[in-house]
């Protein structure tokens, strides 16, 4: 069977195989030598392929709620639109959410994920409280930060490389509405959104909308969208004081398949990326909003990664760490808007501090960027790779489909003690994904 | 809000309608053989859905026990649906009968005895609606199914006979064709997807045919065509037909 993830590339004949309980798990790995587990397959480029897969899509049983403390222990393919339909109606919602609802619980461990709110809650890791893992021997344990707290520590942001996620205990957060009061902020240039990045840190959620093609004085114009969940007190309306905990409506928009290669040239980004700037109001504006749009723009649209055509696109996202951001970024967007292949989905966030063994977010300026697949796309990310590593900075796994072993391994400073408890943990070395194999992981 | 008896409630089906009915309110009944693994189930659908659902052991080829199970079944479903099923594969019981009689008894004997007793009951109350999940390899036997296709056949025919038998009551009786399903049941199997139905569509589809008491619904809907095709090729042609 032919599978791919989000960004349709690259594209794989596979097994897929699907476990209905631990037994049947069990049995796909004692017969299996080279598996990697797969959730919803949001990730962009191939961290969940490989010949075997292990799919999660029929072990998603949500198994104990805490109506006190709102936590959460679930099977690893329950999905974020899962829990925000049962749980906001009760007045709970995920701390750390990434800019799709449609990932697994297991997934969004093993990627240990961020969201806008990554400077004041962390990755999506200070969140679970346990994981329950079959290893590669079929044994079944449990790790948390106390508990195999290296077994823990490397399966949060490891990939699937450890094991097959079986359950997780994660922790909600309260909230009084499903809305959240926005503030949508305008500024001219890379300078002085990094500014306004700074003067935002007490906001709870903050990102910004990055033009990648904008050049001279205006390089890194952005729009800042800063957020905080609204307070009963704060709707406007009757209806919505009267149903504060309105829930996501099912999407109805789709694209029903790939968009013919030449529809995303140049020419329309720069259009789009122009529009969306100009779409903006004029400096500064203050709003409620509802946590769909807010949260999950692009889930309005199902299938939206068809607009890049059959070829497929890769998402490139980086971090820097702080203090090299006011250099390093704008060269990057330099680099970037002269090449003239920016994408116009470019997201910018600032993350806190994190020093994890594996995971992607460390203190600094965050950047993702989609590029089509042409030609001459992938000298052109070499070239990027260099400026990154030069920064000190890093490349997130999960949206990697063509990075070399040596920018990861420069990236990535404690290597060493992954690889060592995932050393120990796989025993039967069976866990492997086609990224794992590129990355001489 | 009603209470659905689900008979062979591990299936990917059963598990589909389970949310399905779930979510629009009903009390569940959980019915499989090796039931503890329901549990989970249980857990997820009550704190999902905030019905009441309950596990109960069953296995359909315990001819002798069904009547009994059911007299002692508490409280009583206002609908049931037979989902249980067993494809099997074709040379094993043609080499094997007990293999051959394991298909009769789950696809036919056991799930139209169960049915049998519960139509008892529901006409009896003068309310209810019975489900039978058959299947379009009822409609022409071919050498690849037949076992499992004259099974199937035959509990169609059961269906349409009960059906007939209590239109005149207010119990009413569904019968479901589908075609293919990805599921347990066919994993692995090279199917063709446009013709190949989730089962989340499935289960929309049998709980609107329940809601609107339709009385025979293919699943996809291009089945219906698709069989009337096949089963209007001639015999002396269809006979030497690679199927
Ligand atoms: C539109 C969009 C926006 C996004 N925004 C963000 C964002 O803001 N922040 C962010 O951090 N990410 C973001 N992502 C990426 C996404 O959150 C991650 O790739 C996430 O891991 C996808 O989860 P999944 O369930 O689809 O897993 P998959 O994509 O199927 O797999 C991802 C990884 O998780 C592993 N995995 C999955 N399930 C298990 C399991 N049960 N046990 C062990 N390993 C497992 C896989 O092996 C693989 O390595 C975005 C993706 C999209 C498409
Ligand atoms: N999949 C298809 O393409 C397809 C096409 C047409 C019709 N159908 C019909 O659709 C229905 C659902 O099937 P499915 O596709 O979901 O496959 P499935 O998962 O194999 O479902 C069949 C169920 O029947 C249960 N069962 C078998 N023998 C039993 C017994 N002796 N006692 C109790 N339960 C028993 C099985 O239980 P265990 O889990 O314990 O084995 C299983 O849960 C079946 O009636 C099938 O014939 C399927």
């Amino acid at each position: 069977m032919k599978v791919a993830n989000w960004g349709n590339y690259p594209v794989v004949d596979a097994e897929v195989r699907n476990f209905r309980n631990v037994d049947e798990l069990r049995e796909i790995l004692e017969n299996g030598s080279s598996l990697i587990a797969r959730g919803l397959g949001r990730c962009y480029g191939d961290s969940s392929l490989n010949e075997t897969i292990i799919s999660t899509s029929k072990w998603k049983r949500i198994l104990d709620f805490d109506r006190q403390t709102g936590k959460v222990k679930c099977e690893a393919g329950v999905s974020l639109d899962d829990i925000l339909k049962v749980f906001v109606p009760r007045g709970w919602f995920p701390a750390v959410t990434p800019g799709t609802k449609f990932v697994t619980i297991g997934g969004a461990i093993a990627s240990d994920v961020h969201g806008k709110s990554h400077h004041v809650t962390g990755s999506f890791s200070n969140y679970v409280d346990d994981i329950t893992i079959m290893l590669s021997d079929g044994r079944i344990l449990t790790c948390s930060k106390e508990l195999n707290a290296d077994l823990f520590w490397s399966t949060c942001g490891g990939m699937g490389l450890t094991g097959v996620i079986l359950e997780a205990t994660i922790s909600l957060i309260p909230i009084e509405t499903s809305y959240i009061i926005q503030e949508v902020v305008k500024t001219k240039n890379i300078g002085e959104i990094m500014t306004l990045f700074e003067e935002s840190e007490a906001w709870t959620y903050s990102m910004a909308w990055i033009d990648c093609l904008a050049t001279g004085e205006s390089l890194g114009r952005s729009v800042m969208m800063r957020g905080e969940h609204a307070k009963h007190e704060d709707l406007l309306s009757d209806r919505s004081r009267k149903q504060p905990l309105t829930l996501h409506k099912e999407s109805s928009l789709n694209v029903p398949f790939n968009f013919p290669s030449f529809t995303l040239n140049g020419l329309s980004m720069k259009a789009f990326n122009t529009l969306y700037y100009a779409k903006a109001p004029a400096q500064y504006k203050k709003s409620i909003v509802h946590y769909d749009p807010f949260f999950y723009p692009l889930d309005a649209v199902h299938n939206w990664n068809r607009i890049y055509g059959k070829r497929g696109f890769v998402q490139y996202q980086f971090v820097l760490p702080k203090e090299n951001s006011r250099e390093g970024l704008p060269a990057i967007l330099r680099k970037i808007s002269e090449h003239g292949k920016g994408s116009f989905l470019a997201v910018l966030k600032l993350f806190g501090p994190q020093e994890t063994v594996i995971s992607f977010p460390m203190e600094g300026y965050a950047l993702a960027l989609d590029f089509p697949i042409t030609k001459n796309l992938f000298p052109f990310l070499d070239s990027l790779d260099e400026m990154v590593q030069y920064y000190g900075g890093r490349i997130y796994l999960t949206k990697d489909a063509r990075m070399s072993a040596e920018t990861f391994r420069n990236g990535y400073p404690h290597l060493g003690m992954f690889e060592k408890s995932r050393t120990k943990f796989d025993r039967e070395q069976k866990f492997e994904s086609l990224q794992s194999k590129r990355l001489g992981l | 809000m009603g209470r659905v008896l689900l008979i062979g409630a591990k299936s990917d089906v059963a598990r589909a309608l389970a949310h399905e009915f779930g979510a629009a309110g009903y009390d569940l009944i959980l019915a499989a053989r090796k039931s503890r693994e329901l549990e989970r189930d249980r857990a997820d659908l009550m704190i999902r859905y905030n019905v009441g659902v309950q596990v109960e052991e069953l296995d359909i080829t315990d001819l002798e026990q069904l009547h009994t199970w059911y007299a002692t079944l508490e409280p009583k479903p206002d609908t049931a649906i037979s989902v249980v099923g067993l494809l099997g594969v074709q040379e094993e019981a043609q080499a094997d009968w007990q293999s051959a009689k394991r298909a009769y008894e789950t696809n036919l004997t056991g799930p139209a005895l169960l049915l049998e007793t519960i139509a008892a009951d529901f006409e009896q109350r003068n309310e209810g609606t019975i489900c039978g999940i058959s299947s379009v390899a009822g409609e022409r036997g071919r050498k690849s199914n037949y076992l499992y296709g004259s099974a199937k056949a035959g509990f169609s025919e059961y269906l349409s006979g009960l059906r007939n038998r209590l239109a005149k009551s207010n119990v009413h009786v569904v019968t479901v064709k589908p075609g293919f399903i990805d599921t347990k049941m066919t994993e692995g199997m090279p199917l063709p997807a446009p013709l190949t139905a989730q089962p989340e569509q499935v289960a929309k589809d049998i709980f609107k045919a329940c809601m609107k008491k339709k009385n025979v619904i293919y699943t996809l809907w291009m089945w219906r065509w698709i069989m009337a095709i096949i089963r209007n090729i001639p015999e002396p042609i269809f006979k030497k037909l690679d199927l």
